[in-house]
């Protein structure tokens, strides 16, 4: 997901700045008349706008299937295992840190005190999923941990001088 | 009908009071640019501040940059303001005083109290500070919070006052009689159209903000007076949202003043960009749950519109302001000087911006980024390489000695170290989002460093460069307010 985001953030990015750069270099002869030349600008300012829409609305769509707010339909059976997480300051507390791969698990997390963010990086330290832990709120993360390893937890929301090291680990293995 | 002949406007001098804010605007603006640095080298590792001075930094460099932006963006909006409708100097000289106490009392809270609960004071961080901070300096904190927003609330009454006087109604103000009727080219012109709707979004930011500041100010002092913390979150980024958006809608007032005067074109306020401008207005309200995408505790359908009016608030960005600033420049014979390619620049900056801003309100990209540097890295690029060099770009345009003034090779020196600078660095920190890089971390991984280490070296370029713009503006002071043509003319008008 990261990486399409950036790709699709840099296609968008460098199709903005060809048409700077584009109106940049013709911008030094000056076309007198500007009423002829509103009239072509407002004309394939439509088309953009359809094409932009065209491009945009299926997408924003799109985008709104697999949302991570409930869980997902995966081929294994069974009831999804349970972590209850609450943040403190500054460390996680889990009623459990093992779990199996390919597994649903429903992460519960909360917080004691202030607002933390449960993050899960993986291996590679790649963020996968992530909730806010809320005091007095139970936010839910439906997650199936695809491969065996050391995933990491670290904080997503700012909480104080010891934010960055409110770190643990989950570990996906076979029992 | 819109007509598309050019009227001249001639160039005003900047009122005292503009250039005070201007003044302010840069020492501060300077300064929270070295915090940002100091921030960007101790996560490289370059230096050794450690982590309690990290935060402290971090809380200021936020609370000094949102308020800073909007002290320059109000002084755009009512230099150019005050030529259509009559505002109060007193009014906006209270709002600067306003403003410096609230400043002191940020920096007495963060200096001398240890505050470092970051600027957006999340409920309940600012009294739960595990001893590291008493609640006088958070309730110094968010006294100084209020303060600054009470002085902008009376700006915007103000200005809100004027321009009903001046055009009856602040529908009237956002042109709703041209919009929804038919149009008969009276509309107010695009800096009424862009005061009325910054007005009206930020008196409802301010009065949500007040109150959840003065909600956490008793919860400091009476514990029992319990807030919800989700509550709290919601009202935090609306105010927040709004109010940070609201700089850009005022900075953008210079291009539509300025770049008019150099291409010697209208900018008009027609159908099209009335009905955007509207639509601006609902959108900056009610876009500011995309911040709040990862607590699920809230409504499905209350994110989701966060998740809808992001990819929406893209479209008046590009197909209005944006294309109508390359509309107005394409085939102008424009005249390059540092005033023109700084306002240029900035629809490019703000509409390249936009970009990443709105992919990460994108749900399902959200809950794999939110949090991480790509945040910083979005908003760093609309607000540098868009809103301060809509900033930059009025200071050259009043301390331009004449309108065939030459720029130094310094100047445009800077100008390129700009550029590349704003996108160095922030490219670096969309990079470091990619690759999944946490945001507020005073300490980073080892694999985050070496874009830390990037970003710091771009930082200093584009610090080094603001520094000789800011050394020409604050040289050019004498000349900033008096009245005369600044503005080059395009070329085949000009010889």
């Amino acid at each position: 997901m990261q990486e399409t985001a950036w790709q699709v953030s840099l296609v968008l990015m460098l199709m903005i700045a060809f048409g700077v750069v584009f109106v940049a270099i013709n911008s030094g002869k000056r076309e007198e008349e500007y009423g002829p030349l509103v009239k072509r600008a407002y004309s394939f300012r439509t088309k953009l706008f359809w094409v932009v829409a065209l491009v945009f609305f299926p997408a924003m769509i799109y985008n709104l299937t697999g949302l991570p707010y409930s869980p997902k339909a995966v081929a294994s059976s069974g009831p999804a295992e349970v972590i209850n997480v609450t943040g403190h300051m500054w460390y996680w507390e889990m009623d459990r840190d093992q779990v199996e791969p390919n597994q649903p698990v429903d992460i519960r997390v909360t917080s004691a005190d202030v607002n933390h963010g449960f993050g899960i990086y993986d291996p590679d330290l790649r963020l996968i999923a992530q909730a806010q832990a809320m005091p007095g709120y139970t936010n839910v993360i439906h997650i199936t941990f695809p491969r065996e390893g050391t995933y990491r937890i670290l904080c997503m929301e700012y909480c104080g001088v010891a934010h960055h090291n409110m770190m643990t680990e989950i570990k996906v293995s076979k029992s | 009908m819109a007509t598309y002949t050019y009227t001249p406007v001639p160039d005003q001098g900047a009122k005292a009071g503009v250039l005070a804010y201007l003044v302010i605007s840069c020492v501060v603006l300077l300064l929270m640019m070295l915090f940002g640095l100091l921030m960007r080298m101790e996560q490289a590792q370059m230096i050794s501040i450690g982590a309690l001075w990290f935060y402290k930094i971090m809380t200021l460099h936020g609370a000094g940059m949102v308020g800073i932006v909007a002290l320059a963006g109000a002084a755009i909006m009512w230099h150019f303001l005050r030529q259509y409708v009559d505002l109060s100097t007193g009014i906006f000289m209270a709002n600067l005083i306003l403003f410096l106490t609230g400043v002191v009392m940020i920096l007495a809270s963060v200096l001398l109290g240890d505050f470092h609960a970051a600027w957006t004071f999340l409920f309940p961080l600012p009294t739960t500070s595990m001893g590291m901070w008493s609640p006088g300096a958070a309730a110094l904190f968010m006294g100084g919070l209020l303060v600054i927003g009470v002085g902008f609330v009376l700006l915007h009454l103000d200005i809100a006052r004027a321009i009903i006087s001046r055009y009856g109604g602040l529908g009237r103000g956002l042109g709703w009689p041209q919009l929804f009727g038919p149009d008969d080219g009276n509309a107010p012109p695009p800096a009424v159209v862009a005061s009325t709707m910054v007005t009206i979004v930020n008196l409802i930011g301010l009065v949500v903000g007040a109150s959840i500041l003065v909600m956490m100010l008793i919860n400091v002092y009476v514990p029992t007076f319990e807030i919800d913390p989700l509550l709290a979150k919601g009202m935090i980024y609306f105010f927040g949202h709004v109010f940070i958006n609201a700089v850009i809608y005022m900075a953008v007032i210079a291009v539509y003043e300025i770049l008019p005067r150099y291409t010697q074109r209208p900018w008009k306020s027609n159908k099209v960009f009335l009905a955007s401008w509207t639509a601006s207005t609902i959108m900056v309200m009610f876009i500011f749950p995309h911040h709040l995408l990862m607590d699920y505790a809230y409504p499905k359908w209350f994110l989701i519109m966060g998740h809808i009016i992001g990819y929406l608030n893209t479209f008046p960005i590009l197909i209005v302001t944006g294309y109508g600033a390359m509309m107005i420049v394409y085939r102008s014979g424009i005249r390059w000087d540092m005033c023109s390619r700084l306002l240029f620049v900035s629809l490019f900056g703000w509409a390249v911006g936009a970009m990443p801003a709105f992919i990460d309100g994108t749900i399902t990209v959200n809950y794999v980024m939110h949090n991480t540097l790509w945040v910083p890295g979005h908003f760093h690029t609309y607000l540098l390489l868009g809103m301060v060099a809509m900033v930059f770009g009025f200071m050259y345009y009043l301390g331009k000695p004449n309108e065939n003034a030459p720029d130094s090779p310094l100047d445009v020196a800077a100008f390129w170290g700009f550029v590349i600078g704003t996108l160095g660095f922030t490219m670096s920190f969309l990079y470091s989002g990619k690759i999944s890089a946490a945001r507020r971390y005073a300490e980073h991984l080892p694999e985050w460093v070496p874009y830390d280490k990037i970003a710091s070296y771009f930082a200093m370029l584009l610090i080094a460069s603001v520094l000789v713009f800011i050394f020409r503006f604050l040289t050019r002071l004498g000349l900033a307010s008096r009245d005369y043509q600044r503005a080059s003319l395009a070329r085949s008008m000009a010889t």
